[in-house]
């Protein structure tokens, strides 16, 4: 195989011809006389090398996204570029990419040998050099020596390695996954999770991987772009993604996110300053140039990691608000903290379990919630 | 049968009982078994063994002692040759006939929705359900209306039709079984549409394509009803033997009878093992 590609610019996908370029592509369904619109306009660019992750619930398009770059479905409006070709109508046989199915769909009249082989016989590809590559691609899979067996003779994590091999032994452009780990019980799909990754960094492939598991996609991923309704509603690092969500959407969606709202008080310098119950204050950093009127209701969220719970008020420089402890839930390396706020938002709090030799509060507690201003996010209001 | 219904213990009073039970239950399904066997193999075994009956009258109902006689005389009755060539090119060519246009259909079914899908679906039942007297008299009037002579080309016509549903039912059920996705994991790879149904498609319902088929084979070569109205001056292998039946059965029927089974058991053993091969 090639040596292992530097890694993307991450910062700045655009500098070179990306991977994989959707603009303003569409798709709407005729069903039942109506039409269904299941990606309704999506910008999307995708550099060599890139682990990227299509995250969303279910029909949120992101298949559907996913088979307009395989050439399964064409797009109603907008263009496909594979490394800066346009491959808009070309149908799937004939693009540079290949894909993973959920099912695996692998052959099952042909052997292990067979199915990963297939796509290079297609193309024609000398005998000799097809046997080179298919037991390579067979060691880098960990599936040495079982040429021979049918695939129904497999576990399902054998069947779901050749189906990978039998996609990367081509060298694709990009290597498409759709929810590839979807069957696999839990230990298997952790196992599959790192594995694929390390299968990705060897290979130097463009992986695209479609997956409703926000923790699949923040473990193996280089960037996410969350998907809602056909829209993309944020695109990032998975450390952005969780730690900035830019809507109530994603905030929501990828881990435990509490939502906070008040009327902004005042603006001091970069920030808006909320006031929150009867002598709580909320500062709240004003990212993108976001600038809210006085009086206006904000929105904003905090992980519970974030939060600091203790009996008093917390210091000046601090966010602070207080609330009542309705529920403690003890989990062996943390503790979670539900707390409903004066102003009645729950909120929960995780603790990490490591110096504190018994909880800090109990039900019924009183206590001052606090965290550092930087922590706090306003997001746009659900779209 | 009777043995049946005496042979299970009664109810067993106390303790012990469910033991007995246990082990008398085997035995009783065995004897079922093999009583149902018995049933099902004894017209095949008499047919076999009057092949090889040195009966000297017309009638071939008297066991009269062994011989191979009718083996080396298999094909001494010209017209009962003339008849049974007539049903076996019959068969092989609607058999042909039918499984292309017949699993054809049952892709289409299976795989796509189209306009008149439905009415196609109501068709195939009906051909299937429809009584073979019916559909017969119906050929006869139809052949007549169009005043096409009858004889072997209208006999053909008549099996690839009522044979064609059972091929396309059958290959539908296969088909609606499979997942879409090894179709697209084919394309995905470089397949055309072409390479694609002879590499990937075909293999994965050639067990339904195969089974439609014998159906049709069997459905063919045994057909008397509809056959006897289609058939103008043509005689086929059913047809001749229910002519003779009047001046009495030769015993060459009984051995092609024989050899056509033999056939039978051949492929029947055959697919069996390879789809139980395919299993592993």
């Amino acid at each position: 195989m090639t040596e292992t590609q530097p890694a993307p610019a991450r910062d700045d996908p655009g500098r070179a011809v990306p991977a994989i370029e959707l603009t303003g592509v569409r798709k709407a369904y005729d069903a039942f006389g109506e039409t269904v619109a299941a990606v309704r306009g999506v910008d999307l660019d995708i550099a060599q090398g890139e682990f990227f992750s299509l995250l969303g619930p279910s029909g949120c398009g992101k298949t559907t996204t996913m088979r307009m770059i395989a050439g399964f479905e064409e797009p109603t409006a907008g263009r496909v570029r594979l490394h800066g070709r346009d491959v808009t109508g070309v149908p799937a046989n004939r693009r540079d990419v290949n894909m993973v199915f959920q099912s695996y769909a692998l052959f099952p009249h042909m052997s292990v040998f067979d199915n990963v082989a297939f796509g290079l016989r297609r193309r024609g590809v000398p005998k000799d050099e097809i046997k080179e590559r298919v037991g390579a691609m067979l060691d880098i899979v960990d599936l040495g020596g079982r040429e021979r067996r049918r695939p129904a003779a497999l576990s399902g994590g054998q069947q779901q390695r050749v189906a990978l091999a039998r996609a990367l032994v081509n060298r694709p452009r990009a290597l498409l996954l759709d929810e590839p780990l979807g069957a696999l019980d839990l230990k298997l799909r952790q196992a599959m999770q790192v594995e694929l990754k390390r299968i990705q960094r060897e290979v130097g492939i463009t992986f695209v991987y479609v997956t409703h598991d926000q923790g699949e996609a923040l473990t193996m991923s280089d960037r996410i772009a969350v998907m809602n309704e056909g829209l993309i509603e944020q695109l990032g690092s998975p450390r952005e993604i969780y730690e900035h969500p830019a809507t109530r959407f994603v905030a929501g969606f990828i881990g435990t996110s509490n939502l906070l709202g008040g009327e902004v008080g005042e603006l001091a310098g970069d920030r808006a300053v909320i006031s929150f119950g009867p002598d709580g204050r909320i500062e709240v950093p004003l990212r993108d140039g976001t600038r809210p009127a006085a009086g206006e209701r904000l929105e904003l969220t905090v992980r519970p990691e974030k939060i600091c719970i203790g009996p008093d008020k917390p210091a000046d420089g601090l966010c602070g608000v207080r609330g009542t402890v309705t529920e403690v839930v003890y989990l062996g390396t943390s503790t979670n903290y539900n707390v409903t706020t004066s102003a009645g938002d729950d909120v929960v709090v995780f603790l990490q379990n490591a110096t504190s030799a018994e909880d800090i509060a109990v039900r019924g507690d009183s206590v001052w919630l606090s965290w550092e201003p930087r922590h706090s996010y306003a997001i746009g209001a659900a779209r | 049968m009777t043995t049946l219904t005496t042979d299970p213990a009664p109810a067993p009073p106390a303790d012990p009982a469910p033991a007995v039970r246990r082990r008398r239950r085997p035995a009783v399904l065995h004897v079922y078994t093999l009583l149902l066997i018995a049933w099902l193999i004894l017209p095949i075994a008499i047919m076999i063994l009057f092949g090889f009956n040195d009966t000297h009258s017309k009638q071939n109902f008297r066991w009269e002692g062994f011989t191979l006689r009718w083996y080396v005389h298999l094909f001494d009755k010209s017209d009962l040759t003339t008849a049974l060539v007539n049903s076996l090119t019959i068969a092989l060519l609607s058999t042909l006939i039918t499984t292309v246009i017949g699993t054809l259909a049952g892709l289409a079914l299976g795989r796509h929705r189209f306009r008149g899908k439905g009415v196609t679906n109501l068709v195939l039942f009906m051909a299937i359900s429809c009584p073979e007297i019916v559909m017969g008299a119906s050929l006869l009037s139809m052949f007549v209306t169009f005043n096409l002579p009858r004889g072997y080309l209208t006999i053909l016509v008549a099996h690839v039709m009522f044979s064609i549903a059972f091929v396309a039912v059958t290959v539908r059920a296969r088909v609606v079984g499979l997942d879409p996705a090894v179709e697209e994991a084919a394309q995905d790879l470089g397949a055309g549409p072409w390479t694609r149904f002879r590499l990937v498609t075909l293999p994965m319902i050639m067990p339904g394509v195969v089974a439609g088929a014998l159906l049709s084979f069997v459905l063919s070569i045994d057909d008397f009803v509809i056959t006897n109205f289609t058939s103008g001056a043509t005689v086929t292998f059913p047809l001749w033997i229910y002519g003779s039946t009047r001046t009495g059965t030769p015993p060459q029927v009984n051995v092609m009878g024989t050899l056509i089974f033999a056939v039978g058991v051949v492929i029947a053993v055959v697919s069996a093992r390879r789809s139980l091969r395919a299993s592993r």
